[in-house]
């Protein structure tokens, strides 16, 4: 079901995450966990594998716990549907360094490629936007890709909301560990704190 | 001594000097009447972020996030929002969170409204279906005592902790036309 001019997910998620710096990167359960894995495992990456529709609010626990690093949320549409409320949340609480994108391929890969909302009606943008995040835009380009990725570096100028329309094929998984205590265990450790 | 001691503090200041002792940074919320004066108190706090929530599950997402980056946080809901965690408590028992949450009750002390009751009457149940640790304050004297203990359990021993704040001690919600 390939269409032109759809970004490569995989291609997209590897630009954000090429000179991530401190960057923490959090993934909404599915492929966008694993197209983080497939960028390279990293101490700051928290994948997710369940908690649907919780991805932006870990993102913005983090950031506002670390304000001088940036956050990027990495997410599907499905996800970002679930937790739609959360871009209010954020929206009210302004977090400078959070950074959110949604690979949007309409469709819940995971389960089938049943259809989401937004290739019908729904435009995450608009909510986005409407949410008080007002850098929201639409990402069509790889050169778009690379003007984000570098922005979000700028952790003075956030929050920051991209909705990028990805090819749906599903790619081969790129399984990252799913141990969760581990996960937050090595995301405390890059940043200085011990186990209790 | 006097019965009304002019020394004691109210329960919800009570509450929040706990907070403050235990280095409490983020805490989210969805209003409720038996919170107004501890989330007051929280949104004009220096060392502490009160965050307004759309829906209950949210505040679960969030505390795995700060506590990711090295805070801590209490969530404060009502009865009723513990119904829309569930699925987000997957994340206390998956991150070993040093969870802590005060819930306000209803529905079982003098209740009006019939509509809080069914949820009311299942909170603790789902909550420790959940793995999390039930704890419950009725008197406004037994406040101070049983949040400390639900705090310092929660985020000494990573033992996820709610603490009940009945509705006997709040006092029915009284509905007038």
């Amino acid at each position: 079901m390939s269409k032109a001019n759809l970004l490569d997910r995989r291609a997209v998620v590897s630009e954000l995450l090429r000179d991530r710096k401190g960057a923490f990167a959090v993934g909404g359960l599915g492929a966008s966990t694993y197209d983080i894995a497939a960028a390279g495992d990293h101490d700051r990456n928290f994948y997710l594998w369940g908690g649907m529709g919780g991805a932006v609010m870990i993102g913005l626990g983090l950031a506002l716990a670390q304000p001088a690093l940036p956050v990027v949320v990495i997410t599907g549409d499905g996800e970002m549907l679930m937790g739609m409320g959360s871009l209010a949340t954020v929206g009210l609480q302004q977090p400078k360094n959070l950074a959110i994108i949604v690979l949007d391929n309409e469709a819940y890969g995971e389960t089938g490629g049943q259809a989401s909302h937004t290739g019908g009606t729904a435009d995450l943008v608009g909510v986005a936007k409407a949410c008080g995040i007002s850098d929201s835009r639409a990402i069509s380009t790889m050169a778009e890709v690379e003007a984000f990725a570098s922005s979000l570096q700028d952790v003075t100028a956030g929050p920051r909301f991209a909705s990028a329309k990805i090819d749906g094929t599903n790619l081969e998984r790129v399984l990252s560990s799913r141990d969760g205590t581990y996960l937050v265990n090595r995301i405390r450790g890059s940043i200085g704190h011990t186990p209790i | 001594m006097h019965a009304r001691a002019e020394t004691a503090a109210s329960w919800p200041e009570e509450i929040f000097s706990i907070l403050q002792r235990f280095e409490v940074r983020q805490v989210p919320y969805v209003p409720d009447a038996g919170h107004s004066e501890l989330i007051e108190r929280v949104l004009g706090s220096s060392s502490m972020r009160g965050i307004a929530l759309t829906t209950e599950e949210e505040g679960v997402a969030l505390l795995a996030g700060a506590w990711a980056g090295g805070q801590r946080g209490v969530l404060l809901m009502q009865s009723s929002g513990v119904g829309n965690c569930i699925n987000m408590l997957s994340l206390v028992q998956i991150f070993r969170l040093p969870f802590l949450t005060l819930v306000t009750m209803r529905g079982e002390w003098g209740e009006f409204n019939p509509w809080q009751v069914p949820m009311g009457s299942n909170t603790q149940g789902i909550l420790e279906l959940s793995g999390i640790k039930v704890l419950r304050a009725s008197h406004p004297g037994e406040v101070r005592e049983v949040v400390e203990a639900g705090a310092a359990q929660a985020y000494n021993a990573c033992t996820p902790t709610a603490v009940l704040l009945s509705q006997r001690l709040i006092g029915a919600k009284v509905f007038t036309k």
